[in-house]
């Protein structure tokens, strides 16, 4: 059953950004690029989305377990250290440069684009590095 | 700057999308929709856990090819830069929220919802650090 409810969840996430049109990295590109020209699409599509975690998380984190049984597996720190930092700026890097965040960048395998495919393996393989170089046995997602 | 090509109401719309997808995710399986922290799992983490990894991104695949065939305007992509730039930004990207322990997804849209503070610092880091490399990019060095 939580299988299904993942696949349901993926299906409505890619289903959402290509709606955005998140697909398209001109469009991040643009958004980024408030000196020039500037589409501002993506901070409506960070709006709604957390317009609507900010409102059901809420209650479902009241909850004392997720409706299908185990416990919520969230992110265990709250503090604010240097490989936080450094990382989201390699991520910014690299997005700034393709126009591609994780999400986008693997939905856009569905237009058959190329790039894409080549992003998502670079994507795997920068991950795969980071454990490797790092030696880091354990992920800091959750 | 001039504002070029907005569409507000399919961003919004789409973006609503997106947080119903997390809430679902949360509140049935009580996990993070995140997606490089999904990437990750689908590479490490063991048995059923990474399967729905696997899962969850098979349906983020399928889920856009049902509205580019829906909508096949949407099916617009246009790559300013050569194919192994992209595997460059890939890499970056995957280290990037490797260390940084998550992306847009995952700091952005869940890590918001749920007031992190350390979310809202790293989605502030790479909006500035995304924002000056398209500066440099295209105001500098004139790339795309």
């Amino acid at each position: 059953m939580k299988g299904i409810i993942s696949l349901l969840s993926g299906l409505l996430f890619g289903f959402g950004l290509a709606l955005a049109q998140m697909t398209n990295p001109a469009k991040i590109i643009d958004f980024l690029d408030f000196s020039g020209t500037w589409d501002p699409t993506l901070a409506l599509v960070m709006g709604g989305a957390v317009l609507v975690t900010l409102i059901s998380f809420r209650f479902i984190l009241r909850r004392p377990h997720p409706l299908l049984g185990g416990g919520f597996q969230l992110p265990r720190r709250s503090d604010i250290d240097i490989p936080l930092i450094a990382g989201s700026a390699i991520f910014g890097i690299g997005w700034g440069l393709g126009g591609f965040c994780p999400g986008p960048g693997i939905a856009s395998i569905a237009q058959g684009s190329w790039e894409a495919v080549v992003f998502t393996i670079g994507l795997a393989g920068g991950m795969l590095a980071f454990r490797f170089l790092g030696r880091q046995p354990d992920s800091c997602f959750q | 700057m001039t504002i070029v090509n907005f569409t507000p109401v399919s961003g919004f719309v789409g973006g609503l999308f997106i947080g119903v997808s997390a809430t679902l995710l949360l509140w049935l399986n009580g996990e993070i929709a995140g997606v490089s922290g999904i990437v990750d799992g689908a590479l490490h983490r063991p048995g059923k856990a990474s399967g729905r990894d696997w899962l969850f991104l098979i349906g983020l695949v399928g889920g856009a090819a049902i509205e580019f065939w829906l909508v096949p305007g949407h099916r617009a992509f246009h790559a300013a830069l050569p194919w192994p730039v992209f595997l460059l930004a890939g890499l970056l990207v995957g280290y990037g929220t490797a260390m940084g322990c998550g992306c847009t997804s995952g700091h952005g849209v869940c890590g918001l919802g749920r007031l992190s503070a350390r979310s809202l610092v790293a989605t502030l880091t790479f909006m500035a650090t995304g924002t000056l490399t398209v500066f440099v990019l295209r105001h500098v060095f004139g790339v795309f």
